[in-house]
């Protein structure tokens, strides 16, 4: 098993003086889910946006395939978030671009401008997309707008935006945050499918507790900048739940 | 009840009572008003000797004379044309300029030059900058389409920055993170949040151009203005009026045209 995503010592302040992760150190491998667990304002987000630089850390490492991806720019920095699916609690789809257009916006890291005006992606991508709408199920909605489908169905497309990425590591910044109980279980299981046909690691920054320890072999509970637990869902005792949210009234 | 109400009235002070500075306020103003009026020879008497005047003039308009249609067509189809250019031009023109001068996508060294240039565009009306463009580059429709090119960066490049600052920036954050190169976010993240607001904004910019096509004519820089200016000097106030109906024709299909943009990307 190759490690695939190391952090080491990373620390984010947004404003001087107010770090929001503090000293964050872990280490990815394999195609375990990774799920990240913690209050609200912990910093879950910046440290998911932190290791494809869509949020530029203050202090640290972050490698990934081998490379520090604080160091890179420009192409170099673009060619390894092309690596890097993300999804989005709010699917972040383009709405008013097809179902289509927002798989193959996954494309777009080894497009041109010129190709993506024209709409001019390789057949071979198109072919991909079309074999990953059947397997998520949605092969009729291809030029349906996104902004015309269900939360579970764009949550689907923003899962394939990711896949057709190509990636070697997969992050989901609560990704069923916005959905109800049962879609938000589909949804797990289709990353859950995803991390293992891809065989790829899968961080996913999570609210609910329960669906966390149903779901992830590993579990990061972060408190106040920290990681204060990183172990197995089976040690996650109340006890520990205490330590990561504070309080205990909401236990029970 | 009434007792406990009076009792908890205080007496001393009254409502509804104006401020004295509102009240001198619409005094100065008032005064001014009047100041104004009788410097200007602005009276009941001179308003009965100019309607006097005004009823020949009308009387004289009566009926339109269209006989001269060649010449009317060849002005409306000069500003109808320059319209079209124009808008076509400052559009192509307003693109890059609403782009850089956004200020959730450029940083504030390209907004600011950028702003000033548009905003400089805006500054004057498309009269004074036609009149500068006739002495720059002499009378004729290449004068007018200069100074309605101009106007419509200024005003279109505008509303194109503004619409850009309005939009999703988490649609723009997850076309980033897929790798896309900064033209390919414009590309997939930007251009399909505002395209349809732009095709608005042209078709309403194109529906203005069309009036002040007519209008910089007046100052020699081509179009049916030249034209209705022409007959005003010669008194042909039959001619006058053809034109002004034509005018209003011209303006009525623009805003049928507009109208129709509309309904049809309405989205």
């Amino acid at each position: 098993m190759s490690t695939s995503l190391l952090i080491k010592n990373l620390s984010k302040a947004y404003v001087a003086g107010k770090p929001v992760l503090r000293d964050i150190s872990l280490t990815f491998e394999g195609s375990d889910i990774t799920a990240i667990i913690g209050p609200s304002g912990t910093g879950k987000s910046t440290l998911i946006r932190c290791i494809n630089r869509l949020v530029e850390p203050s202090a640290g490492e972050i490698v990934f395939e081998g490379r520090d991806m604080v160091k890179l720019s420009g192409g170099e920095l673009r060619a390894a978030r092309s690596r890097i699916g993300m999804v989005f609690q709010e699917y972040n789809l383009v709405e008013r671009l097809s179902v289509m257009e927002n798989l193959l916006t996954g494309c777009l890291g080894k497009t041109s401008a010129w190709r993506a005006f024209w709409r001019s992606f390789d057949a071979a991508d198109i072919q991909r997309a079309w074999e990953t709408l059947e397997i998520v199920g949605l092969t009729g909605f291809a030029n349906a707008r996104a902004d015309s489908l269900s939360g579970g169905q764009r949550q689907r497309v923003g899962i394939s935006r990711a896949v057709m990425q190509h990636p070697s590591l997969l992050l989901a910044d609560e990704p069923t945050s916005s959905l109800d109980p049962k879609t938000s279980v589909e949804i797990m299981e289709l990353l859950a499918r995803v991390a293992a046909a891809k065989n790829i690691p899968v961080i996913i920054n999570m609210h609910d507790v329960d669906l966390a320890r149903r779901f992830a072999k590993r579990i990061v509970g972060m408190a106040d900048g920290h990681v204060v637990y990183d172990g197995a869902p089976e040690g996650l005792t109340d006890d520990v739940l205490k330590t990561i949210y504070g309080g205990q009234g909401w236990l029970q | 009840m009434s007792a406990a109400t009076s009792s908890v009235m205080p007496a001393h002070i009254k409502p509804f009572q104006a401020s004295p500075l509102a009240r001198f306020g619409w005094l100065v103003l008032f005064a001014y008003l009047l100041w104004a009026m009788s410097s200007l020879d602005f009276n009941w008497a001179r308003f009965v000797f100019g309607i006097d005047n005004g009823a020949k003039f009308i009387s004289r308009m009566f009926p339109p004379n269209f006989e001269r249609w060649d010449l009317l067509v060849k002005g409306l189809t000069e500003s109808l044309q320059m319209a079209f250019i124009a808008s076509f031009l400052g559009v192509i023109i307003s693109l890059p300029l609403g782009l850089l001068g956004a200020r959730n996508m450029m940083p504030a060294v390209i907004t600011w030059p950028v702003r000033v240039i548009v905003i400089a565009c805006r500054s004057f009306h498309p009269v004074i900058v036609a009149i500068i463009c006739v002495k720059a580059v002499g009378f004729g429709a290449l004068a007018g389409i200069i100074a309605l090119t101009v106007a419509s960066v200024g005003f279109v490049g505008k509303l194109f920055t503004e619409a850009i600052e309005e939009i999703s920036m988490k649609q723009i954050e997850a076309v980033r993170a897929t790798g896309a190169s900064f033209m390919n976010v414009v590309i997939f993240g930007v251009v399909p949040q505002v395209m349809f607001r732009f095709i608005g904004f042209s078709a309403y910019e194109t529906d203005a151009n069309l009036r002040n096509s007519t209008m910089v004519g007046i100052v020699g820089a081509g179009g049916i203005g030249g034209t209705l200016f022409a007959a005003f000097q010669r008194f042909d106030y039959d001619f006058v009026l053809a034109i002004v109906l034509s005018i209003i024709g011209l303006i009525m299909i623009g805003e049928l045209m507009q109208i129709w943009v509309k309904k049809v990307f309405r989205q």
